[in-house]
């Protein structure tokens, strides 16, 4: 399988800046479960700027998947502050949170999470849909976007009928088609085999190298060791917050490995 | 998202479970359709009923002799001897809107025609019955003024009579016996049929001069009753007032002292007819209306179980940008092209239905387009109450939830 995807068109402006995309200040979030109270997350700080790539690990109850959620703008936080591009998100209602997920950010989920019955073009167009797009933009971006991705030539595919990793790689395309500020991926590559995994992340990297902010979340340190920076998380509060000095660079590594032939 | 995208969403999403749809739609179909092949039912019969009254003549007024009362025993109407041909012409005299006033009496009798022979009702008139009835003739004319004065043995007979004596002949010109007088047949009449504000086959009579029938028959100077025509159906009202109120001074009948005859309007019978119809529709309509709402609530019901479905895609969809508003819109359509298209197939089959019935029954069909246009409508608004619940559940749903729900 191809996954060549070097050489394109950088899908976000801008490289390498010292730009602060998100600006995280005493983040906490607190659950109530019944009579208990869960302080999920214990006052959070960190900043990350632009072209970043940044691996946020932990085990699970770690308070990570609360703050991808918060970073998400799927979830609100009970305290702190959450500047996305300077912008306090705090202050936003449910409808200019859609707008600010819409545009800003881009999910990659580990469950793919794709419609079925739908074509991997009308997946990757349907960000575009609720952004208000007319029909000609949507159907170029979601083109341009699917060939980024390297699946320019499976754009009539159901996703029953595409493989895991080529599922995925719609998934990173419909995450990119309204040219993100950050591509959020949780777990993205949960359910792949290994050499797919890193088919995913030389994708991941690619795009990096391109410019694109990319938070990924991960329990796997081989996987963590693809991205620049690693966040760990423990009890709601960061560990360790470091820079990944022996990088994996998976268009390397995937040549060393074995295809699998059934 | 914009309207057009949404549509196709909501349709592929009915495509996807076309039987599901047709089952859901069926609560709409089955509404719509009844109340459409009700109200175009309804109004056909209705108009036939109109037509049928229209058949005893137009803007009639009938007058029949009241009852008598002879040593405490009230005789019935018509046992009365105070009704005379004088009045009548008084009537068509000095009532301005009368048009025109038949004298009648009644009896029956046995006809003959050669070897065979029919027992039937005898009515004793004037020329101007048959116009104040809208009667015309299938062959021959009517006996004329000359033969009532001179009291001539001559007969007209109605198509039942007809269709008895004379089934392959014309009767025209043949000698016939009423009794055991001999008459002569100068017109046969064209078949009115059953009368349904009488109840009596209008066709099963003989109309023979007043004078003949009076004088060599029943030998009663008196009349049984009279037809009278109006100018239309509101000079009929009038007309009834004027012929009371002229009755009454003839007659020398006192204020507080009940009346001698009674005069009956058609117009009346007709509008309680019309009105009976009214009754009907509203009932019919009503059972249509008790369909629908079941339907509504079949609607509602599929789309909670949809929404409960696609959690996973609600989920989806608001993490990718979609509003609340989208999501609800989204579902609000669904509802809506269900309950529009169980709506249309419902219209559809509603007149079929009165098209068949309709042809059977022998009515006209009269399915208005604002019943069409009204039932449309109505289908819109049930896809918009039944389908609003459960869209507003899907737009409130939990997107962290939403994505892990298996």
């Amino acid at each position: 399988m191809e996954t060549s995807v070097a050489n394109l068109e950088s899908p976000v402006s801008g490289h390498n800046s010292n730009e602060s995309v998100l600006c995280v200040e005493e983040l906490h979030k607190y659950y109530q479960m019944g009579d208990n109270k869960v302080h999920a997350l214990r006052g959070v700080n960190v900043e990350i700027n632009r072209g970043e790539f940044v691996a946020i690990m932990g085990a699970s109850g770690s308070g990570k998947s609360t703050f991808m959620n918060i970073l998400g703008c799927l979830d609100k936080p009970s305290a702190g502050r959450y500047l996305l591009e300077g912008i306090d998100v705090a202050g936003h209602d449910k409808t200019q949170l859609a707008g600010i997920r819409n545009r800003k950010i881009g999910f990659v989920f580990q469950g793919f999470n794709l419609l079925s019955r739908t074509t991997a073009l009308e997946n990757t167009e349907l960000p575009t849909l609720y952004a208000r797009l007319d029909k000609e933009e949507r159907r170029a971006r979601a083109l341009e976007s699917l060939r980024l991705v390297g699946l320019a030539d499976r754009t009539d595919h159901f996703p029953s009928q595409l493989s895991g990793g080529q599922q995925q790689r719609v998934a990173i395309a419909r995450a990119l088609v309204n040219s993100p500020s950050i591509l959020l991926a949780d777990e993205p590559t949960g359910n792949l085999d290994s050499r797919t995994s890193v088919e995913v992340m030389e994708i991941f990297q690619t795009l990096n190298d391109q410019g694109l902010t990319i938070i990924l979340v991960t329990h796997e340190t081989d996987i963590a060791n693809f991205a620049r920076r690693s966040i760990v998380f423990r009890d709601g509060t960061i560990r360790r917050d470091e820079i990944i000095s022996r990088r994996s660079v998976a268009a390397e590594l995937i040549k060393t490995m074995p295809t699998l032939e059934d | 998202m914009d309207l057009l995208s949404t549509l196709q969403i909501a349709l592929r999403a009915l495509l996807r479970n076309k039987m599901r749809s047709i089952l859901t739609m069926l609560g709409i179909i089955i509404g719509v359709g009844a109340v459409i092949a009700m109200i175009g039912i309804g109004q056909g019969a209705d108009q036939t009923v109109q037509k049928q009254i229209a058949t005893l003549g137009s803007n009639m007024l009938f007058i029949s002799s009241g009852s008598a009362t002879g040593g405490g025993l009230r005789m019935g109407n018509g046992s009365t001897k105070t009704l005379l041909e004088s009045d009548i012409v008084a009537i068509t005299r000095e009532c301005p809107a009368v048009v025109a006033a038949a004298p009648g009496v009644q009896t029956s009798a046995q006809i003959v025609y050669e070897g065979d022979n029919w027992g039937t009702r005898v009515v004793g008139t004037t020329p101007e019955y048959f116009d104040i009835r809208t009667w015309p003739f299938e062959s021959g004319t009517s006996f004329t003024a000359d033969d009532v004065t001179n009291a001539a043995n001559v007969a007209v007979i109605g198509e039942t009579v007809r269709k008895n004596l004379f089934p392959s002949i014309d009767a025209v010109g043949k000698k016939i016996r009423i009794g055991t007088l001999p008459f002569l047949v100068v017109g046969v009449l064209i078949a009115k049929g059953q009368s349904a504000a009488l109840s009596e086959d209008q066709d099963d009579t003989i109309i023979a001069p007043l004078t003949t029938v009076q004088k060599k028959m029943t030998g009663q100077p008196w009349l049984r009753f009279a037809m009278v025509s109006a100018g239309s159906r509101s000079s009929s009202y009038v007309a009834q007032q004027q012929i009371k109120a002229l009755l009454r001074d003839r007659h020398r009948i006192r204020p507080g002292q009940a009346d001698d005859f009674t005069v009956r309007n058609l117009a009346d019978i007709a509008d309680v007819a019309s009105e009976a119809s009214k009754v009907m529709t509203v009932l019919l309509g009503s059972i249509g209306g008790v369909s629908l709402f079941v339907g509504g609530l079949g609607i509602m019901n599929i789309m909670l179980v949809s929404v409960t479905e696609r959690t996973r895609e609600i989920g989806i969809r608001i993490a990718i940008g979609a509003t609340e508003g989208d999501v609800q819109k989204q579902f609000l359509l669904e509802a809506i092209a269900i309950s529009l298209l169980g709506g249309v197939i419902g219209i559809l089959t509603g007149v079929g239905a009165s098209f068949v019935i309709s042809s059977t029954a022998g009515w006209p069909i009269a399915v208005s387009t604002s019943a069409i246009l009204i039932a449309a409508l109505v289908s819109i608004a049930i896809g918009v109450f039944f389908g609003y619940y459960p869209a507003q559940k899907a737009a409130r749903l939990d997107p962290i939830e939403a994505l892990r729900y298996e």
